[in-house]
């Protein structure tokens, strides 16, 4: 198991070296330089010690050599900072470009992954690993990388002045120092079962505060304000205690390793001043010593937590490389048809297909509708009728059989030409943020003013959109923001409307709308399916019996399929489903 | 911030004796530079071990109350910082609790959300640190200046140049960037916007042949997002240099002043030690305030935003009538208008209607025409801005708030269930009902049936927001939950949408069927539950469109028709 995971890591760091060989110059550069900073750094307290050295007692100071010692610092001070300054433009510019290349490959790739991976994927989902993974991974790999280069050269330096100085300091503060990780450890250890309890705790509260929060019209109707309050106060100092220990426990960690710090300074002062008597070190390099070791235990503690950062970065890192490295969307045929003049014929011979191949779901599915007919696909909820619209526009692939469109396989034509022979106006209505005219325009972006305006007229969505604050330039969000449901609906009809193709796939929305805006949004419908070749998922009575097949379906399958009055005829599912919803509501 | 500042008075003496260690700890950690000096100056110089010693001692000894000194003050920060984050909590939620619906309305459910948790926990943190650090920062700074005097008071005068150089370095920086940041994170925002859009949109997008618009779209964002994080990145990388050289331009002159004064006598070679170590602290020190002023600016913002919370008025008076005489009209409304704060038009507009014991109104119109608002005026969830609204001929502003919620069962249009089990759900109608009577009102809400086959009836479990039950089963168990409180005024406000038409009409029938004949209001998109009305009313923008019964409406009202005509076509009816 462990070993797999060791695998697998491997793995990832290979592609991560593979993903930033682009910038393999610049790392190199910044590696060096990071070097150069550490040596020069660690230089200063020698020469620092060098210079109290020189300045001995009342006439005893050499300020011929001290002055040489000045310059030096000087220079090296000026020089740390000229390429302390460099290297981080570098590593700034390593980390954003590549955080900027992996979300352009991101944002390509979800644009042609199928849509069998976005649809098991949610949206929270793939938005965290475009944005979250992918700073945890560069943030995480690439500073923390740095970081741990600088810490490893950091402590080889110092261990290495320190030893040509005097070995047996050196010893002192060896012997100290990993008592500084144990006690870190240690407390770390005991902190995380808190913080642990805390944001359990904490989620709890979240989850009760959203939850009254969101009903609090319920629990003001229901005189529930003093209750609520009580529950939400029994948690509220739960977590209260919770977040104390927590907050204190980890708040230990800080003291306790300066105190082993303070330790490592005491042991080394006291060593070398004894040294010192004896003539085995100077007080300037004693000086030397002790500002090492004033800073010496940081690094360790500085790796101990990039390590876990790294770990991370990595599983970060692996979760990104997973969704870059989902296939996409099979390309097109090399010989493939661009469909042109489409005169909305569509046959469907012997069509299989289902999601997962355990679950069988339409099976020999056959259909030809004549250019300009209506289909209408009828069914309770959550039958599965969104699956007919998947394969007619491709969005998912039949597992057997083919549908063809004026005669040409679909799978043998461009996608891109595919789609644009069908119009498509689906229940959940989606807008993009911009404004209505470039919503409305999303598919014809050439279209001007006017035909923009009388794609509106035509759709009855022109009498509200006159009416807004700025008219057709009036800036909505994503969610459409302000808004109706059928005003929604009736913008993504104009949408269909400017472009006007020769196949068309409708949703009709269930009751939610209220009844005039429906009263539009069907007689937008009907205008739009005129002459058109059309498929519509059909709740209205009079959609269904004027359609010219009607797909019965149940629980994916597709189990009658014919005219209205030769289904009723039958006496099958769709008779009772007739005589349940539509006929018992006229009494 | 100031108005927040009383929930941390309970916490007075963590917020005094927090800083007060953390001085302490401050206090001696300034003093070793000072044991170094005599250790060099008095052991190495004299050549005493002995001394030697007793200054390593002293070191371990001030190590050793330093570390106590924190660790106390962390703790005491840690308590109040705690503490006030609950204390303050309390305070917002039970806020909350008592404002009105339309003071609600305008903050908006996710605006009170984040400030009872990631607000309050900013807020938390700042006083956390705060305690720990705003005192003990700008002490050690001002301390190693002080300290730099008593030892040579030629050479403190390079800290007095030093100090204010690098806070000038440390904190323009900061502030350069705080902004920028802010606008990075804005730019990061957009480009989530946008890979979120494309995510919940790539049917349409597909559809539309838009990919290569989007990605070229996203590309724009995502370069400019890169080459602001640069920027960004290359100013704050200049503090470091910047604080180094300034920090080394310091030692320098102060090892040459030393060597001067060393070399007339009045300096000691320890003691330029202890200078060069207290030049050194004050770097540090420095960083970590810089830091500190980022969190607790942060937390500020945070503060504020929750006091301005604190600060909206509950918006509703009640008043103290308590429920009366059965006066008929139970229910009646007088012109009454009402328009939503902030609205351009007013919801409703000049509605007269009235309703006595045991009849059934019912509400019908296009959304948006103002039904809702109509029914829940009558408890007074908001208060009507011209005309009356009576029960009992009692003007509802003069009620008793409590008392006039307690004669009303109201089921929402959203079916809203909270965690626990539904025997807890149906008590919030009334907190002594019995459980017959519970059973009884699931009867008459159609939901009977399926509480019974589910594990654990009246005791199972509801999970938040009710999620574990069907749309329809929710609604049900919102309206046994109105049922419980066997109200005076039953309120359905388009609460039977999820429900198939043969339950709707059982629902209905049942509660025609109830005792102690309330009075309903239906609100309802369907004609189909208005039908056995007493009288339905038809709104339009907020006007009454026409009053009467079904068969009145169909002959006098032509918005009742259309409706009517759009829900039952003819050719149905024909079949």
């Amino acid at each position: 198991m462990k070993k797999k995971a060791d695998s697998v890591r491997r793995e990832t760091l290979k592609k991560v070296l593979r993903r930033i060989a682009k910038y393999r110059g610049l790392l190199l550069l910044s590696l060096l330089m990071a070097a150069a900073v550490v040596a020069l750094t660690l230089y200063i307290p020698v020469l620092t010690g060098d210079a109290v050295d020189r300045i001995v007692g009342k006439g005893d100071v050499d300020f011929a050599a001290l002055l040489g010692i000045l310059v030096r610092i000087g220079v090296a001070a000026g020089l740390t900072a000229a390429l302390q300054w460099g290297m981080s433009i570098l590593n700034n510019r390593i980390t954003y470009r590549t955080v900027r290349d992996l979300r352009a490959d991101a944002f390509r790739k979800i644009e042609s992954l199928p849509l069998s991976y976005l649809d098991a994927h949610t949206t929270g989902e793939v938005t965290s690993r475009i944005v979250s993974d992918v700073d945890q991974f560069a943030d995480g790999l690439l500073i923390g990388f740095t970081q741990l280069f600088t810490g490893v050269i950091t402590i080889l330096g110092t261990l290495g002045f320190m030893l040509a100085t005097n070995p047996i300091i050196t010893l002192v503060v060896v012997v100290v120092t990993p008592a500084s990780l144990f006690v870190a450890s240690f407390i770390a250890k005991r902190t995380y079962e808190m913080f642990r309890l805390r944001s359990e705790t904490r989620g709890k509260q979240t989850a009760l505060i959203d939850e009254m929060i969101g009903g609090q019209n319920v629990v003001q109707a229901f005189g529930r304000e003093q209750k609520t309050l009580e529950t939400f106060d029994a948690v509220n100092e739960q977590l209260r205690k919770y977040s104390l220990r927590a907050i204190f426990f980890s708040s230990i960690t800080n003291p306790s390793t300066r105190f082993v710090n303070s330790l490592v300074y005491a042991g080394v002062a006291i060593s070398g001043a004894l040294i010192a008597i004896g003539g085995g070190v100077t007080v300037g390099q004693l000086t030397m010593f002790l500002s090492y070791a004033n800073q010496y235990t940081k690094p360790f503690n500085e790796i101990s937590g990039v390590v876990t950062e790294l770990q991370n970065a990595l599983a970060s890192a692996a979760r990104v490389f997973d969704l870059l490295e989902q296939p996409s969307e099979p390309s097109d045929m090399p010989d493939a048809v661009t469909l042109t003049n489409v005169r909305g014929g569509v046959e469907i011979h012997d069509v299989s297909f289902s999601y997962r191949p355990e679950q069988r779901l339409i099976e020999q599915l056959n259909l030809s509708a004549q250019p300009g007919q209506r289909i209408a696909i009828v069914g309770p909820t959550g039958c599965g009728k969104t699956t007919i619209i998947n394969l007619l526009m491709r969005f998912y692939d039949v597992t057997r059989g083919r549908i063809e469109v004026d005669g040409v396989p679909i799978d043998r034509a461009t996608r891109q030409s595919l789609r644009a022979g069908y119009g498509m106006v689906l229940q959940e209505t989606w807008l993009r943020s911009g404004t209505i005219r470039e919503n409305i325009a999303m598919g014809r972006p050439d279209a001007t003013d006017e035909e923009i305006v009388a794609a509106a007229k035509a759709s009855h969505a022109h009498s509200f959109i006159k009416r807004l604050p700025q008219g057709y330039d009036t800036y909505i969000a994503e969610d459409g923001g302000s808004l109706s449901q059928g005003q929604k609906q009736l913008l993504c009809i104009a949408r269909v409307m400017l472009c006007l193709p020769p196949m068309l796939i409708l949703d009709e929305a269930t009751s939610s709308i209220d009844t005039r805006t429906e009263l539009k949004v069907q007689g937008a419908f009907a205008k739009l399916m005129e002459g058109r070749t059309s498929f519509v998922v059909a709740h209205r009575l009079s959609t269904i019996r004027t359609a010219d097949c009607i797909l019965v379906m149940r629980d994916g399958h597709i189990i009658e399929q014919g005219k209205h009055e030769e289904l009723l005829q039958k006496g099958g599912f769709y008779a009772a489903l007739y005589n349940s919803q539509y006929a018992g509501t006229a009494r | 911030m100031k108005r927040l500042l009383r929930y941390l008075k309970p916490y007075t003496k963590e917020c005094v004796l927090g800083p007060l260690f953390k001085l302490l700890e401050a206090t001696f950690e300034l003093f070793v530079p000072l044991v170094i000096a005599s250790l060099i100056d008095r052991g190495i110089a004299d050549a005493d071990g002995g001394t030697i010693w007793k200054m390593g001692a002293l070191l371990v000894g001030l190590a050793l109350v330093g570390l106590v000194s924190a660790i106390t003050a962390q703790y005491f920060a840690a308590k109040a910082a705690t503490g006030f984050a609950a204390s303050l909590k309390h305070a917002v939620f039970s806020h909350l609790g008592s404002l009105s619906f339309s003071a609600r309305d305008a903050l908006g459910t996710s605006t009170m959300v984040t400030r009872l948790t990631s607000d309050a926990d900013q807020v938390q943190n700042g006083v956390n640190l705060t305690l720990r650090l705003f005192l003990r920062s700008p002490f050690i700074v001002f301390g190693a200046m002080v300290m730099a005097f008593v030892v040579d008071g030629r050479a403190a005068w390079i800290f007095v140049a030093a100090i204010p150089l690098l806070s000038l370095v440390v904190f323009g920086i900061m502030l350069r960037t705080m902004p920028l940041y802010k606008k990075a994170q804005a730019g990061l925002d957009g480009v989530t916007g946008t890979l979120r859009e494309n995510l919940n949109g790539v049917r349409v997008i597909r559809a539309f042949r838009q990919e290569a618009d989007e990605t070229a779209r996203f590309d724009a964002e995502n370069d400019a997002l890169t080459k602001l994080n640069e920027f960004v990145g290359r100013i704050s990388a200049a503090m470091n240099p910047l604080t180094y050289v300034i920090l080394n331009a310091a030692l320098i002159v102060l090892l040459h002043t030393g060597a001067v004064r060393v070399n007339v006598g009045s300096l000691t070679q320890g003691e330029v030690v202890a200078l060069v170590n207290y030049l050194m602290q004050i770097l540090v020190e420095l960083i970590k305030l810089a830091n500190l002023i980022i969190t607790m600016t942060r937390a500020f913002a945070c503060a504020d935003r929750i006091a301005q919370v604190l600060e909206i008025k509950p918006g509703m008076e009640s008043g103290s009538a308590r429920p009366t005489e059965n006066a008929e009209p139970l229910v009646s409304l007088e012109n009454v208008s009402m328009r939503y704060d902030g609205a351009g038009g007013d919801a409703l507009s000049g509605i007269t209607l009235s309703a006595s014991r045991g009849e059934t109104v019912g509400v019908i119109g296009p959304t948006g025409c103002g039904k809702s608002t109509l029914v829940q005026l009558i408890p007074r969830f908001y208060d009507a801005t011209a005309g009356t609204v009576r029960i009992d001929g009692v003007d509802v502003k003069d009620y008793d708030l409590a008392a006039l919620r307690r004669r009303i069962g109201i089921v929402p249009q959203k079916a809203q269930l909270f965690k626990g089990t539904i025997r807890d759900n149906l008590l919030w109608g009334d907190p002594d009902a019995t459980d017959d009577r519970l059973w009884a009102a699931l009867e008459t809400a159609q939901a009977a049936e399926f509480v019974r086959t589910r594990e654990g009836g009246l005791d199972a479990p509801v999970e938040q927001n009710g999620r574990n039950f069907s749309g329809g089963q929710r609604q049900r168990l919102t309206i046994a939950r109105a049922l419980v409180r066997k109200p005076d005024i039953l309120i359905l406000d388009d609460s039977a949408s999820a429900l198939d038409l043969a339950t709707d009409a059982a629902l209905r029938r049942a509660l025609r069927e109830t005792d102690g004949a309330p009075v309903v209001f239906i609100v309802s998109q369907r004609a189909a539950s208005l039908l056995h009305a007493d009288r339905i009313l038809v709104l339009e923008d907020g006007r009454a469109a026409g009053l009467g019964t079904h068969e009145e409406l169909l002959a006098s009202c032509p918005l009742y028709r259309e409706i009517y005509d759009s829900q039952f076509p003819k050719e149905a009816t024909a079949v």
